[in-house]
């Protein structure tokens, strides 16, 4: 690990110990899809430099909630494996995951990306409830972006399972793909020292202070966000951010 | 003994001494002291390896010795039926106790007392034999890591479909209606030792010996392909 005081004293003075620029992704940035293509219905993995995460789409039946009687849902869930990194532990899932998996959830949700009501099979009775699971395989800094991406990727790889209205025949896929609407993707900006930056290492989130999250749609609308990190943003900050992560995200749309 | 039914013929068109195909590559992931990545058919399986480090709590630890401790973990989309609920069920439990137990004989962590060595397997996809790729994925990664090892584990399922002793069964397989027995082996392939023998079903002694007789032959072509792919990253003797 590379000390925090080394790396904020290195942004101030304009660099960052990979020598990347402060807007500038590890390369590669990369999308694989059906990953796991028999057992899933949807499947993906994406790089961003050594940060490697899967995401997977499994979808099943449930009975609509009693408010959205005609709408379907989404479930999404994150897993940081301690596969990924010695930082990570077994066990029941951490702050960080929950928090990782409920931005992507907002991500997804609240751009309407899924057509909610294309979910539901019968009116107060059944509908599909499409389940993202996104797990951590190598965990080297930026999984909200990675995550978020991923998400995406496995929503637009998979196609519902045959389903005669009373079981699911998972072992038979139909052609259909998932009701997309809109393809939101994330971007978050971190500040380290008094520079923002984006894609950070892991050496490098440690050294950050505040991060923005920012989820935009195709149409560059923004659908969602997340500040996080111990300390205040300036207004001029937030504003810089939405300029940074509205770019970057059309750059990392063009890797689906 | 349940009916047995004829299966003269298998499902997806391989000999029954066939395995399905089966690729590794080892040093995956970045952050690990070792990783691999094992797939026999459609199951495919990851292991990362950190350690050896100071085990927690503390009564655990062994003065003697290093600890292994291996954790098995099917990711929640990676069955072809319902979703897989996150975090340890029995299931995985006593597959992560196994599997632990097939890779301690060809391991030395003698020189590391009162640490652990911890392998984390996480399944990404599965068709049957997901233990078994699970130790041959963790014992790659072990080897990855460069932990003195007597051999690799290699590890395959044997069985009898129908009356027909088979290796490697797939789900198709382990469904057939006509019956089923699923026996997961692993061993250590140079001196033909076993490590890993589960069986699940009703078989005769001689259907057995004839399973276990295909399992080896498996085990032996699984390692050629372990050893591949450590040669892969790290050179080898040339012929």
């Amino acid at each position: 690990m590379i000390a925090k005081e080394y790396i904020v004293g290195l942004a101030k003075k304009g660099f960052r110990n990979d020598g990347r620029d402060f807007s500038e992704y590890r390369a590669p940035v990369t999308v694989e899809y059906g990953i796991s293509g028999k057992a899933a219905e949807g499947s993906a993995k994406v790089t961003i430099g050594d940060t490697i995460v899967i995401a997977g789409v499994k979808v099943e039946i449930g009975t609509p909630y009693p408010d959205t009687p005609d709408k379907g849902t989404i479930m999404v869930n994150a897993e940081l494996t301690p596969l990924s990194s010695s930082e990570y532990e077994s066990g029941p899932p951490t702050i960080d995951s929950i928090e990782l998996a409920r931005v992507v959830d907002r991500g997804i949700r609240e751009s309407h990306a899924i057509d909610f009501k294309k979910l539901c099979i019968t009116p107060k009775e059944k509908m599909w409830i499409v389940c993202i699971d996104i797990y951590s395989i190598n965990a080297n800094g930026n999984l909200f972006d990675a995550s978020a991406l991923a998400a995406l990727a496995a929503l637009k790889d998979a196609k519902f399972p045959a389903f005669d209205g009373e079981t699911i025949d998972y072992k038979n896929r139909t052609k259909d793909g998932l009701p997309l609407n809109k393809l939101p993707l994330a971007c978050t900006v971190w500040r380290v020292g008094d520079k923002l930056l984006v894609d950070p290492t892991r050496d490098e989130e440690l050294a950050s202070d505040a991060r923005l999250t920012i989820a935009f749609t195709e149409e560059d609308e923004i659908c969602a966000m997340q500040k996080g990190g111990e300390r205040a943003f300036s207004d001029e900050e937030v504003e810089n951010i939405i300029t940074i992560a509205s770019e970057k995200a059309k750059m990392l749309r063009e890797a689906l | 003994m349940s009916e047995q039914k004829d299966y003269d013929k298998r499902i997806d068109g391989r000999r029954f001494d066939e395995t399905r195909p089966v690729s590794a590559e080892v040093g995956i992931i970045k952050n690990a002291v070792g990783s691999a990545k094992f797939t026999i058919g459609k199951s495919t399986a990851l292991a990362a390896v950190y350690g050896p480090r100071e085990l927690h709590p503390r009564f655990k630890q062994n003065p003697e010795t290093g600890i292994l401790r291996c954790n098995y973990n099917m990711v929640a989309f990676s069955g072809s039926g319902n979703r897989v609920r996150p975090g340890p069920s029995r299931r995985s439990k006593e597959i992560s106790l196994v599997t632990t137990q097939a890779l301690e004989p060809v391991m030395d962590l003698s020189e590391f007392p009162k640490a652990v060595v911890d392998v984390f397997i996480e399944l990404i996809e599965t068709d049957a034999g997901t233990r078994c790729a699970g130790i041959c994925a963790a014992s790659l990664a072990l080897a990855d890591a460069g932990f003195p090892m007597k051999d690799l584990v290699a590890a395959v399922s044997c069985g009898v479909v129908g009356k027909t002793p088979v290796v490697d069964l797939d789900y198709n397989e382990e469904a057939f209606e006509g019956g089923s027995v699923d026996i997961p082996v692993a061993m250590m392939p140079r001196t033909g030792e076993i490590t890993l023998l589960q069986l699940d079903g009703t078989l005769s002694k001689e259907q057995f010996k004839e399973a276990l007789k295909l399992a080896k032959v498996g085990c032996r072509q699984i390692y050629d392909v372990q050893k591949a792919a450590l040669k892969a990253k790290y050179g080898g003797a040339k012929k």
